[in-house]
């Protein structure tokens, strides 16, 4: 190919990618910019880092986050195993479980969640943790979607059937093979998944906000509506953090058969 | 000048890689001729610089006196069947067939008749409505060459199309590629790493290594008569031995002490080494008791190594004094008496089974 | 001799099959019983209440109330909003995948592009509508910038960030992103050899793309505009926090239901919900069998 060149074809292609960055980076460098107009210069940002609820509110969002990976991943991964493994034809119901997250919006899952759990005579909102245990089911439900496909992606890759027979041909229970056979081969596939539905987790506000909890999501929404540029930095500080986690599934991922597959929410 | 004429070919990727070089040959019409080789050997390169997929760095291609160097693929009229078949999966094995007549906006009535015509060549008549999913790794490929047919392209090409496939469908199959290929009298540009293929199915063989051609010939030719090493060595199995020269113009050196003919003069001083090709099918047990013949004109002494019986054959190995071992088959029959491991034998070969070899 | 052997052919006694299906079911209970409470159970419990009226009796009023104006227009505008940025972002989002993938651009710019993509596809809410605001607000950076150095000024041409269509073009933030990623398989899918085949049966490129490859990837582009629509059906983050109110969308209504005002109806709420939920329903049927027809092709 000759260096300096350009197809008709190819100089198209680029005016796409660099009509694309502009869109993207253009918000971005706004928000940025606005950021620095606080005075004194990058106090926003000092204001952020500083502030107790900035981190409480992060701190409770990746704890709610963490919680909600182990509690899916302990779902979800047995269940592809068992379906792959022996029940194939549960499949489509399980696919169309995982499909269910993406039919029904956020608000209404909160809606729906309130209706039962809030109410007489299961009044979870009142019991300590109450709704934080509703928080965590509406996120795994969230993250099935995700996780599932990583996960079934990653199992495709390799061959369980020969490795579940040689597992138990050396005496080896159901446990163990899942915890100490399956599930390390699983490594990219489940991180792929975890950071996604930690991704999820932090930025979400709708169902965050009605169960009235104290996550980052609702932080966002609060200093947003109340003060200047703290918003501003804000937004750059988790979207470069989130940047950094994605760039690390990629560099984590990068070599393994299984593609690392990342999207996204509303 | 032939058919398809490639002159002085060389290929250069960006990196420096030289992937072909010195490329010379000229295909006459409805030849079939292979490029066989070790992966990496140039051997697809080559065949996509005729394609068109590649473009040389230097020299021409030429097919019916028209110089298609700079020529885009899809202006070239040349049909390739290629590795993974790469059937179109939206399109039926019908509209696969009829996809470059399609292009060339033939009529739709004279299309569906050359399709059912090529159906009938390659034997699926009546599957035409099926996608290529449903067909087998055979069926899939036989569909890839008739759909190259169709266009009634000037050459033919095809990249190791049966690499794919089972033993015994690639054996049906190459027969039908070669009869189809006789039928219609096309020339043609098949690669392949298996010599058998090659072999088997060639007018002239194209032997290559690390991007240059070590010999092209019949296929008796490059068998009996490999003018190197490589091509030796890689076509059928051989046996190598390290002789001394005695005399290079009379053709005969020593092995082991023992006199050898070979069966050309070659081109060394006297005293110095050379290597010794010996096919094994014209090494032969001497028995005491048995007449002299041309056939065992020269004779080496060795132990039994290992005997090893493959059904329609027996493999024997044996090993030189000087630790050289040989292997050689001889058919099996029922009164063979085959030799006891480690027992000592005489073998004998004629001096036209034995070669030195250039390089 | 036959008798073994037919007790062989016949196999195992009946009574153990039966069995062990029912163990191996078991497996799977965990994950059904979650999904039960958790999605299934609430939803049968939305089902439930939206025919019920403020004091808990049955009436199909809710449903009725639905044929309301303004809760109609909001249905029209969710789905309009949403097929427009599930085409347009559709569009844009498989050009800039093709152009990382297989548009000769250098091979970091297809990473860098995956892996913002998926920062990018969770992008949303109040930060997403924040950036618009500085970008294209009535004193944005952007805004500013063409009115002083270029002398347009976008806002007296008609431009309205906190319109239908601004609130569109904010939605393309997460809807590009999420195409891209979703494509970037089926685009790699196109295999190599196909392109070299057309090819050489004398195709041009145009033609390739015509019989080839857009039909190959239709199922698939289809598919992933109708997640797509998914999508921005269910936002209403962005929507509240850019528009506040002043485009009229079925979460947003519904949010106003629940979030306990003096006239809000929660039966209403909940009708409202599984408005959503049917429409839902018929887009990820369609979207299923769009993926049954490509995972065939691409096998």
């Amino acid at each position: 190919m000759m260096r300096l060149r350009l197809t008709p074809a190819q100089v198209f292609w680029w005016i796409v990618f660099i009509l694309g960055v502009l869109y993207f980076f253009l918000p971005l460098l706004a928000t940025f910019l606005f950021s620095m107009r606080s005075q004194p210069l990058f106090s926003a940002y000092t204001d952020t880092l500083t502030r107790g609820d900035f981190w409480s509110s992060l701190g409770y969002s990746f704890v709610i986050g963490v919680i909600t990976i182990v509690i899916s991943v302990t779902l979800v991964m047995p269940t592809a195993f068992w379906v792959r493994l022996r029940v194939p034809r549960a499949r489509p119901f399980v696919e169309f479980v995982t499909l269910l997250p993406f039919v029904i919006p956020p608000v209404v899952i909160v809606f729906g969640l309130l209706s039962i759990y809030a109410n007489k005579p299961i009044s979870l909102t009142t019991v300590p943790y109450g709704s934080d245990l509703l928080l965590v089911g509406a996120y795994t439900m969230l993250s099935l979607p995700y996780m599932y496909r990583s996960i079934d992606a990653g199992l495709r890759a390799i061959d369980i059937n020969t490795l579940t027979e040689a597992a138990q041909s050396m005496g080896a229970g159901w446990t163990r093979i899942l915890v100490q056979i399956i599930l390390p081969n699983l490594r990219v596939s489940i991180l792929s998944g975890a950071f996604l539905t930690l991704a999820i987790v932090v930025g979400e506000f709708t169902i965050a906000a009605y169960l009235a909890r104290p996550a980052f999501g609702p932080f966002i929404a609060l200093i947003g509506r109340n003060e200047a540029y703290t918003p501003a930095a804000v937004s750059i500080v988790s979207f470069g953090l989130t940047w950094l986690a994605m760039g690390l599934i990629a560099f984590l991922g990068r070599g393994s058969r299984t593609r690392v597959r990342v999207a996204g929410a509303h | 000048m032939g058919f398809l004429d490639l002159t002085d070919v060389r290929k250069e990727f960006t990196g420096g890689t030289v992937a072909v070089e010195d490329f010379n040959l000229q295909a006459e019409k409805g030849e079939f001729v292979s490029f066989l080789g070790p992966s990496g050997c140039g051997k697809t390169t080559t065949l996509r610089m005729i394609a068109g997929f590649e473009r040389p760095t230097s020299g021409t291609i030429t097919i019916q006196g028209a110089d298609v160097t700079d020529r885009a693929p899809n202006q070239r009229n040349v049909g390739m069947v290629f590795q993974s078949y790469a059937l179109f999966p939206n399109m039926t094995v019908a509209g696969n067939i009829g996809f470059g007549l399609r292009i060339r906006k033939r009529p739709a009535d004279q299309i569906k008749k050359r399709v059912g015509e090529l159906l009938e060549l390659i034997n699926l008549s009546g599957r035409g409505d099926r996608y290529p999913w449903q067909l087998s790794g055979g069926q899939q490929q036989r569909v890839a060459l008739a759909r190259a047919l169709a266009i009634e392209p000037q050459v033919l090409l095809l990249d190791e199309p049966l690499s794919a496939l089972d033993a015994k469908i690639r054996v049906q199959l190459r027969e039908q590629i070669r009869a189809i290929q006789r039928q219609l009298g096309i020339t043609t540009i098949y690669v392949t790493h298996d010599q058998e293929e090659a072999l088997s199915l060639s007018d002239r063989i194209v032997v290559m290594s690390e991007g240059r051609i070590e010999q092209i010939g019949t296929p008796a030719e490059i068998y009996n008569f490999p003018a190197t090493t490589f091509v030796a060595k890689f076509v059928g199995s051989l046996n190598v031995v390290t002789a001394k020269t005695v005399d290079g113009a009379a053709g005969t050196v020593t092995v082991d002490d023992l006199p050898i003919r070979t069966f050309k003069p070659f081109q060394a001083a006297a005293g110095t080494e050379v290597v010794l090709a010996l096919r094994p099918e014209v090494v032969t047990i001497v028995r005491d008791g048995d007449a002299a013949s041309v056939r065992t004109a020269n004779r080496l002494h060795a132990t039994v190594d290992e005997v090893t019986f493959l059904g329609s054959v027996v493999r024997t190995r044996v090993k030189l004094p000087g630790g050289t071992t040989l292997n050689f088959d001889t058919f099996n029959d029922p009164h063979l008496v085959v030799p006891a491991l480690g027992s000592p034998v005489t073998i004998g070969f004629p001096a036209e089974g034995c070669l030195v070899l250039a390089d | 001799m036959t008798a073994p052997a037919q007790t062989l052919i016949q196999g195992a006694p009946k009574a153990r099959p039966g069995r062990r299906r029912w163990a191996t079911l078991l497996g799977l209970v965990p994950f059904f019983l979650a999904a039960f409470l958790f999605m299934l159970l609430p939803m049968a419990f939305l089902v439930a209440g939206s025919f019920q009226d403020v004091n808990g009796n049955l009436t199909t009023q809710n449903y009725a109330d639905l044929s309301q104006n303004f809760i109609v227009d909001a249905y029209i505008t969710s789905i309009r909003v949403s097929l427009a940025t599930a085409v347009a972002g559709g569009v844009f989002g498989f050009l800039l995948a093709y152009a990382v993938i297989l548009g000769g651009l250098p091979h970091f710019l297809r990473t860098a592009l995956m892996t913002f993509s998926g920062v990018a596809s969770n992008f949303a809410g109040i930060p997403l509508a924040l950036a618009f605001i500085f970008t294209l607000g009535h004193v944005g950076f952007l805004t500013l910038f063409l009115r002083d150095t270029l002398g347009i000024d976008i806002w007296a041409h008609g431009f309205n960030l906190y319109s239908e269509i601004g609130l569109d073009f904010t939605y393309m933030y997460f809807q590009f992103p999420l195409m891209v990623l979703i494509m970037a398989p089926a685009i790699d899918g196109l295999r190599q050899d196909w392109r070299e085949a057309s090819a050489n049966l004398g195709a041009t490129s145009g033609q390739y793309w015509r019989h080839i490859a857009l039909p190959i990837l239709t199922p698939t582009l289809l598919g992933t505009m109708i997640l797509l629509f998914g999508n921005s059906f269910g936002a209403q983050a962005t929507a509240y926090a850019l528009t506040a109110g002043q485009v009229n969308l079925v979460t947003l209504v519904i949010s106003d239901q629940m979030s306990g005002d003096v006239l809000h109806n929660v039966g209403l709420g909940y009708a409202l919900a599984v408005g959503m939920v049917a429409i839902m329903a018929v887009a990820i049927t369609l979207y299923t069998i769009l993926q049954r027809r490509s995972e065939r092709w691409l096998r």
